[in-house]
């Protein structure tokens, strides 16, 4: 019989095979699951995850389209593994990412039909502070009145939502949009948009800012006492108190910071790829970037590989759908298999799997 | 710019390869269709996919259809266009409004793909645009309200205030109101066009408000299988005919006829004769039906509604045709006026005797 004996320290080594694991199982299991519905396995699972990158008829296009579809998910999933690793549950970052887009898009066109160079970096800091202001209101109230912060970030999703709808109906709404509603187009405003940098590459600004939250987050946590503090807290909450962590503090600067990350998502991409404020801006990054952050392991070169895989499924989701005639709650099924399978083998992680001979009494 | 030329030169490179292959005289049209809901909605996008494939069947092996469902409206949805033309596609039907500018961005790159938009206003040279005149087969349902409501409440569950949904909130309500003086509506305002659960409360909440005739501008059966609970309440199919809920709540529907319109399309970039154009048809060309009227509805009523139908296929009666005033009391149609292509276009405000306000 198996037995499962609790190792001492999680396996380093199945920390990081697991992920790799869980990608050939979900390809097995999404492949049975493909050939189940009449397609051909094989051919699906190549579409999703070759044809993206290698296809020469679509690579050319799909390969940037990767960068402009993790950017956002990498940088989200970033901030929100710091307070994920603290034992802090920020569910909400699709309202701070919508506030964070709202918030930097009103700053920019308040400003139309001015032409200043500073517009945009102007947009860029209002829509960090929209993310930021948005993630207050849970932190606040976790440590004023020690609430739920899962349940208040989540429901201010919702609030978010709201406002989105009244902005892109109302203050925000284009004045020369025959009555439609949606923002101007701020992608085409020159001193508002968030072009590719490097042609041919995908890569905006919201991009180079995922990088750079990659890097910057690394070190923090392994350089800095503010990560050593974070990663306490996540273990130890008491030892972290008698360790002279101020937690109160370090619930500000999780939810703040992870607030921020999710503004700044939602203005690079409302100036860039989505291009303009509409009632169904929010398209679920916020939520995804959960899975991405679990899926990288919460660590920050983890997250930037899980969020490039993401994206491919997404990508590669999209193809199979109309080249193989996939239906889209398969892609579904599909991107949430990944996610169960990981978790599943979170197992062989913590537990040694011994086989034991019965013993005779 | 820079990103347009090098997309422009890998679609010209994708071209050059397929022009390089030994090329059939046979070879099919390939023809790309994109959903904004799952194609079993029961309602919108259902019913462009089986026109689609009504399209498809028509032509055999002519044509090869790819589609693809729930896309959202945005970047997304200029990501999905992009790979259909990069796989070959030769039209592409943008079937929701929210993929205008996605439809107009991704036409420029690819100069030699044609562009179909549903419920648009924004053409190119290779993007036309396309819509039914549902507000005409609001008129019949408005009729028919106003006729059998005996709380005199009908409710309306809109979808997004954009001006297609504004103009049929006001011709059901015009014509409601033309047979029947006492009566009144109420808007539900979702912001989406397909979410049964957020349907079915709207549904709900008119009704126990005392409202016995919903009507929706929403996609799914929610509201008929509210309706059905609470009992004397009337429904009607919204792009579909919905007709497994008749006669009661369901007493008609209006159904989109999208088929004709997708193959005569079609056939055209065949023959090579697609030029972009901006067709808005009703009841008369046949692109909007009016489903079966019930048996819940008496005799002399449907008779009425039918010849309402019957008169605006053949173009003698206009549903919009004055006197009729805006909800401020500001004239808009004078006595046996007219509206415009124009106004209706864009139409952005309530007649008079509507309550509440459109989302500004």
């Amino acid at each position: 019989m198996i037995k499962f004996i609790k190792r001492p320290q999680p396996s380093k080594f199945w920390t990081l095979a697991t992920p790799l694991l869980a990608v050939i199982l979900t390809m097995i299991l999404g492949g049975l699951l493909f050939a189940a519905m009449g397609k051909d396995p094989f051919e699906a699972i190549r579409t999703i995850f070759w044809d993206p990158l290698f296809n020469p008829q679509f690579a050319g296009y799909s390969r940037p389209q990767l960068l402009v579809k993790a950017g956002p998910l990498i940088l989200i999933a970033i901030g929100l593994s710091l307070g994920f690793k603290a034992g802090i549950w920020n569910i909400g970052a699709e309202g701070q990412y919508i506030m964070g887009a709202l918030t930097g898009a009103a700053v920019g066109l308040a400003l139309y039909p001015l032409e200043a160079w500073w517009i945009f970096p102007l947009m860029i800091i209002a829509g960090a502070i929209g993310g930021f202001v948005w993630a207050m209101i849970p932190a606040i109230l976790k440590t004023r009145f020690n609430t739920n912060e899962i349940l208040v970030s989540l429901m201010l999703v919702y609030v978010a939502e709201q406002i989105l709808a009244s902005a892109a109906l109302g203050a925000l709404r284009n004045p020369e949009g025959n009555g439609f509603p949606g923002s101007r187009n701020l992608s085409q405003i020159e001193w508002m948009s968030n072009p590719e940098l490097i042609s041919g590459t995908g890569a905006h600004w919201g991009v180079i800012a995922a990088l750079g939250a990659v890097v910057a987050t690394y070190v923090l946590l392994n350089k800095h006492m503010l990560g050593f503090q974070i990663r306490l807290t996540g273990e130890s909450p008491r030892a972290a108190r008698f360790a002279g962590v101020k937690d109160k503090l370090l619930v500000m600067f999780c939810l703040g910071a992870a607030g921020a990350l999710a503004g700044l998502a939602g203005l690079f991409e409302v100036t860039g790829p989505a291009g303009q404020i509409s009632i169904d801006f929010g398209s679920g990054y916020g939520f995804t970037a959960i899975i991405v952050a679990f899926l990288g392991r919460l660590h920050p070169v983890g997250i930037l590989l899980a969020g490039l895989l993401l994206a491919l499924t997404f990508i590669g989701g999209e193809l199979a759908q109309f080249m193989l005639g996939l239906p889209s709650s398969a892609i579904q099924v599909f991107q949430g298999m990944l996610l169960m399978t990981l978790l599943a083998m979170d197992i062989v992680v913590n537990y040694r799997l011994t086989l034991v001979k019965k013993e005779v009494a | 710019m820079k990103r347009r030329t090098l997309l422009t030169a890998a679609a010209a490179s994708a071209l050059a390869l397929g022009a390089a292959m030994p090329s059939f005289a046979q070879d099919p049209v390939k023809v790309g269709f994109i959903y904004v809901g799952p194609r079993n909605d029961g309602g919108w996008s259902q019913h462009h996919h089986e026109a689609a494939v009504d399209m498809a069947e028509h032509f055999g092996d002519a044509v090869e259809l790819v589609e693809q469902e729930t896309v959202p409206e945005g970047a997304d949805a200029e990501r999905v266009m992009t790979q259909m033309a990069l796989s070959g596609v030769d039209i592409i039907f943008a079937t929701s409004f929210g993929y205008m500018d996605p439809v107009i961005n991704v036409a420029s790159k690819f100069p030699n793909v044609k562009f179909e938009h549903a419920t648009g206003y924004k053409t190119a040279e290779n993007v036309g645009v396309y819509s039914a005149r549902f507000y005409e087969g609001r008129a019949v349902e408005g009729y028919l309200a106003g006729n059998v409501t005996e709380s005199n409440k009908i409710g309306y569950i809109g979808s997004f205030p954009i001006p297609e949904v504004i103009r049929g909130i006001n011709s059901s309500f015009h014509h409601a109101k033309l047979v029947n003086p006492d009566v009144e509506m109420s808007v539900v305002w979702l912001n989406t066009w397909f979410d049964p659960a957020k349907e079915a409360d709207a549904a709900q909440a008119l009704i126990d408000n005392g409202i016995d005739v919903v009507l929706q501008h929403t996609d799914s059966t929610a509201p008929q299988i509210t309706a059905q609970k609470a009992g004397n309440v009337y429904t009607f199919g919204q792009a579909a005919d919905m007709a497994e809920f008749g006669p009661m709540p369901r007493i008609s529907s209006i159904i989109d006829l999208w088929a004709p319109y997708y193959i005569e399309r079609v056939q055209a970039v065949i023959d090579g004769t697609w030029e972009s154009d901006n067709t808005w048809d009703g009841i008369g060309a046949g692109m909007v039906g009016i489903g079966e009227i019930s048996s819940a509805v008496p005799a002399d009523v449907k008779a009425g509604a039918e010849a309402l139908r019957d008169g605006i296929a053949a173009g003698e009666i206009h549903p919009f045709t004055g006197p009729i005033n805006k909800q401020d009391g500001s004239v808009w149609l004078a006595e046996g006026e007219v509206a415009d292509d124009g106004t209706l276009a864009g139409m952005n405000f309530y007649i008079e005797g509507i309550t509440g306000e459109i989302p500004q």
